[in-house]
């Protein structure tokens, strides 16, 4: 019992300080660890997830809030379209098959980390990448953060809020249906369609996650897939490495974060591919 | 001209997340501790309180437990105390944007809170 729960709580630690540098929720990290570490049965690995991604957002949240990394507005802002999407994609369980999302998905992924390599490639301050856009003055979504690496405050705009939306959008039908955090999806959506920095974007994704697991926790929660023996440690561990890795992830130079994040996310569209074809890893 | 508003913005964005990163962290400390108290006497008892791989799932099988020092009831309650804290940024957030008065985001936000609401209640009736 105790041996169990102390690599719970180091587990919980390392995809906490992940979670938080990535702005990924780090079910990702723990749900394989989970089921082919401990052999634990998927649907109670998903309830732990849950609880991972709540931890590891409100973790972090408080670090980059006082450290104004964050875009409050944008976080706001797009968690309209995660939260219809998600309850949509609830909605939609059991009529549509998701099998062609998981293809459909893997595939954005993988597009996604072929842009990013792309971004490697451009100088260690892609900012202000963004032109001026109508809607996002509007707005006001255009924002500044202290790059703790670079030593200095960092104007930028946003751009493509329609397309960022419908990124979003999908990343909650995404979370809805395929009961995942999709993290991954919401940092793309902000960093690549929307031309924010990689701090900011993963910063704001992570708050993004909190609300938007909340919703589906709640049914998790009353139906008994969270145990609490193992979701506990989890997230106390969690809730200290997040703190961690939301100071560690602000003196990170952007490009290392993003060597980081390019295999991580080629690896989960490749999963999520070979998933809607059937292929069970 | 220019510097004026934003400066004003930056000032505001500023109280603001003040506001919501010390109710986050109180939110944060409070359900962390329930969660510990209760894995601590689940370590040191050996016990969760219940038979088998049972653990309570109701609020009322939950506050009761707790208020017996079942350590599985009172791990479930630090539980949904942090399943709460980020529907308590979203509601302290919509009560900083009123009070600096940005009535745009308080009307974004007020509709991300409804739909968190509609999405509980569908979980909820599929429960």
């Amino acid at each position: 019992m105790l041996e169990t729960a102390l690599i719970m709580i180091v587990i919980g630690i390392l995809a906490g300080i992940a979670g938080a540098i990535l702005g990924l929720g780090g079910g990702i990290i723990v749900t394989p660890v989970l089921t082919l570490g401990f052999g634990l049965n998927i649907k109670y690995a998903i309830g732990a997830s849950i609880i991972v991604v709540i931890a590891t957002s409100s973790g972090s949240t408080i670090a980059y809030l006082r450290d104004e990394v964050l875009n409050l507005r944008v976080a706001m802002f797009l968690e309209i379209a995660t939260t219809i999407g998600a309850v949509v994609g609830s909605l939609l369980t059991g009529v549509l098959n998701p099998k062609y999302l998981y293809v459909l998905f893997g595939l954005l992924l993988i597009f996604s980390g072929f842009n990013m390599v792309r971004k490697l490639r451009m100088k260690a301050n892609d900012y202000g990448t963004g032109k001026d856009d109508a809607l996002a003055s509007k707005l006001e979504l255009n924002g500044r953060y202290y790059d703790k690496n670079l030593k200095q405050t960092i104007d930028y705009q946003v751009t493509n809020v329609p397309g960022g939306l419908s990124v979003m959008f999908g990343a909650g039908l995404a979370s809805g249906l395929l009961g995942i955090g999709s993290g991954a999806f919401k940092v793309i959506a902000m960093d690549t369609f929307m031309k924010m920095p990689l701090k900011p974007s993963s910063a704001t994704s992570n708050l993004m996650m909190g609300v938007t697991a909340a919703a589906s926790a709640t049914v998790y929660f009353f139906n008994g897939t969270i145990l609490p023996g193992i979701a506990v440690p989890l997230a106390l561990g969690i809730l200290g490495g997040a703190v961690v890795g939301s100071r560690i992830m602000q003196v990170l130079p952007t490009k290392l974060i993003r060597i980081v994040f390019i295999p991580i996310l080629l690896y989960i569209g490749g999963n999520m591919l070979l998933q809607g074809f059937g292929v069970k890893l | 001209m220019n510097k004026q508003p934003d400066e004003h913005l930056n000032q505001e964005m500023n109280s603001i997340e003040l506001i919501i990163g010390k109710i986050l962290r109180i939110g944060v400390i409070i359900s962390a501790t329930i969660m510990l108290i209760g894995w601590l006497l689940l370590v040191i008892t050996g016990k969760t309180g219940y038979a088998g791989n049972f653990h309570p799932t109701s609020f009322q099988q939950i506050i009761a437990g707790t208020v017996q020092l079942k350590p599985d009831a009172i791990m479930m309650l630090g539980i949904f105390c942090l399943i709460l804290t980020p529907v308590l940024r979203v509601i302290v957030s919509i009560y900083s944007f009123f009070k600096e008065r940005d009535m745009l985001y308080v009307y974004i936000t007020s509709f991300v809170l409804l739909v968190l609401i509609i999405s509980f209640l569908i979980g909820l009736s599929q429960a």
